[in-house]
């Protein structure tokens, strides 16, 4: 009884058969190199693996955290002495309105919306980042 | 008429409340309503909850009376929900826990730093609440004629009342009402009073005023910078720890709902806080009598279009006043309630309806007794306590390991306490005058480095007090709900 060739192996061919191919489906480099566990549970028995997977997640979302802030924070500590190093600036006008009320009292809203938005963005696709890497098969 | 306003808010707040009485049926229900509550809902609500009388009158008031510096007020409260959104939101919301007690037992596993919090936020409502009922009591005065204690009598029992009976669901749908309702009654006013203006011939302010008054940094306010600045991160560190604030967060299903909510919030802010400066402005020219009062977008409408109109706006902008007194007063109650509850008493239904008394009732009694600032100047060292306090233990409980049960409570007896200190300096006594003035009107710029230092500095002398459960609480609070993980099994004390 001859064995069924495993479609999964490489068939040898015979010499009056070159028509006949079988495509690699499944090389198995991937189950190869499959982990022992899935890593949900690495990071459940709070293995040293587990460890990395949680603290590359912490280390991406809080980099973007700091960046927004920094952002933030450059803005707003730097309009104050903007204003006082710049006096010319305090009384310039943005069509009629005075600069610093066209900014303070107008356009910094819409700028934060859009700040807080692309924050949203990028947290969101770093979340399903980690939820592919932990739950990748 | 507007007295008429005045009963036809109040009435719908009780209508709108009880439609919630159906619905909260178990503990659970009560405290968070069960968390079937949608982000626009949401939003809506934590915009009605947020938007005190502070943000209605006290704002244009301030500007009125100091010009351009004071711009930096709203923008701060405003931008306070990018900094939340970013650093606190969805932790938070994962964390699973119903209050800020909740949290900080839960991240730091220390039944101590749980009762410190709790005395944090009952101190923090407290002081919030006093200056609602203050604006109140003064806003039915000018109305009415009735003695001060009237306004905030009708407040505190109206909101005592609404709470009992429907608890946070019924809040949800009065909130996320006052939101609509507050943008209305200041929008539309808005609208006759700058065609007034125009047909006025579009004056703009006095030459004087437009030298100093209309230019940041040139009132020639003492330590104006130092004052800036400390407003600064009062406001943008501060709104993270406001309680009532905070339990709305945990009306939201998951995290990632919970950050859709503050872009949603900060986007209804935004629409509402281009308002109050045109008012201070206008008012500037218009009312330049009502210089240190909270009395000028109540004033303006008459004072500018008069007439029956006149009438009918003053109305409306009265209305939105008290639907500001009603929401904030409201949300801070539920939370005030729900800590004391909890935290000193037994956490039934029933020790419920008793912390709900206790929580209106002081703020009431304080807001008779103690002397009348301008209200968003109090709720501004609300503010100062809360992000000298929770703000160093939110951001260093979600994202640093190593913060210490001793390093928590060292920093939030530090912060809570100094910043504490300065505020009742501040409302006992004062006006003080020159630098320590200064530093006591406006402690966040010093109280809140010395709290985040005094909480990393004591938690690396402590190394041995670090929760053991850190690494389960950190799964706990940043990976997506979707993902199939042990997160630990601790539930809030109340579900």
């Amino acid at each position: 009884m001859s064995p069924e060739p495993r479609p999964a192996r490489r068939v040898p061919l015979a010499r009056h058969d070159t028509a006949r191919r079988v495509t690699v489906t499944s090389p198995r480099t991937a189950a190869a190199r499959r982990p022992r566990y899935p890593a949900t549970r690495e990071i459940d028995e709070q293995t040293h693996l587990g460890e990395v997977y949680m603290r590359s997640l912490l280390r991406t979302q809080f980099r973007l955290a700091l960046f927004v802030c920094t952002v933030l924070a450059c803005v707003v500590c730097g309009l104050p002495l903007l204003f006082l190093a710049i006096p010319e600036l305090r009384e310039a006008d943005l069509l009629g309105i005075p600069l610093p009320w066209a900014v303070l009292a107008g356009l910094i809203y819409p700028a934060f919306v859009v700040g807080a938005w692309l924050y949203v963005r990028q947290a969101e696709r770093n979340e399903r980042h980690f939820a592919d890497l932990v739950e990748r098969p | 008429m507007s007295l008429t306003a005045v009963v036809v808010v109040v009435v719908a707040a009780v209508l709108i409340g009880a439609f919630g009485i159906r619905f909260s049926r178990t503990t659970s229900d009560f405290y968070v309503a069960s968390r079937s509550v949608s982000p626009l809902w949401n939003a809506s609500a934590i915009g009605g909850e947020y938007l005190s009388a502070a943000s209605f009158l006290g704002v244009a008031g301030l500007i009125l009376s100091f010009g351009a510096d004071m711009l930096w007020l709203p923008v701060g409260w405003t931008g306070g929900y990018l900094v939340l959104l970013v650093l606190v939101s969805a932790p938070l919301r994962r964390s699973g826990a119903y209050t800020l007690p909740d949290f900080a037992e839960a991240r730091l596993e220390s039944m101590t730093v749980r009762r410190t919090a709790s005395v944090l936020v009952v101190l923090i409502g407290w002081l919030y609440l006093m200056p609602q009922f203050q604006s109140a009591g003064l806003v039915l005065r000018t109305v009415t004629g009735a003695p001060v204690w009237v306004g905030g009598l009708l407040v505190a029992a109206v909101v005592a009342v609404n709470v009992l009976s429907g608890g946070m669901r019924s809040i949800t749908f009065v909130q996320a009402f006052q939101y609509w309702l507050k943008l209305t009654a200041l929008a539309v006013p808005l609208v006759f009073l700058l065609m007034a203006w125009r047909a006025d011939g579009a004056p703009t302010v006095s030459a004087a005023d437009a030298a100093t008054w209309q230019v940041p940094l040139a009132g020639g306010k003492e330590y104006g910078l130092y004052s800036t600045y400390s407003l600064i991160l009062a406001t943008f560190l501060g709104t993270m720890g406001l309680p009532h604030v905070l339990v709305r967060f945990y009306t939201n299903p998951d995290g990632r709902a919970a950050r859709r909510t503050t872009l949603v919030v900060l986007s209804l802010l935004g629409a509402f806080y281009l308002l109050p400066a045109l008012y201070g402005w206008l008012g500037r020219m218009y009312v330049p009598d009502l210089v240190g009062t909270d009395a000028v977008v109540l004033t303006l409408p008459e004072r500018m279009v008069g007439g029956t109109l006149g009438d009918l706006l003053t109305a409306l902008v009265t209305a939105g006043a008290f639907a500001a007194f009603l929401s904030t007063s409201s949300g801070l109650t539920v939370s005030v309630a729900g800590v004391i509850a909890q935290d000193l008493l037994k956490g039934s239904v029933r020790s419920f309806r008793a912390a709900t008394l206790m929580a209106v009732a002081v703020p009431l009694v304080l807001a008779l007794w103690a002397r009348a600032l301008p209200v968003a100047d109090v709720v501004g060292l609300a503010f100062a306590v809360a992000a000298s306090s929770f703000c160093p233990l939110l951001v260093l409980g979600i994202w640093w390991r190593r913060l210490s049960t001793a390093g928590a409570l060292a920093g939030l007896l530090v912060g809570g306490g100094l910043a504490s200190a300065a505020v009742l300096a501040t409302i006992t006594g004062g006006p003080w005058d020159g630098l320590a003035g200064a530093l006591l009107a406006q402690p966040a710029a010093w109280t809140v480095p010395i709290a985040f230092a005094v909480m990393v500095s004591v938690s690396f002398l402590t190394p041995h007090r670090v929760p053991a459960g850190v690494a389960r609480t950190m799964v706990r609070l940043h990976t997506p709900e979707d993902l199939d993980l042990d997160r630990g099994d601790w539930r809030p004390r109340s579900s």
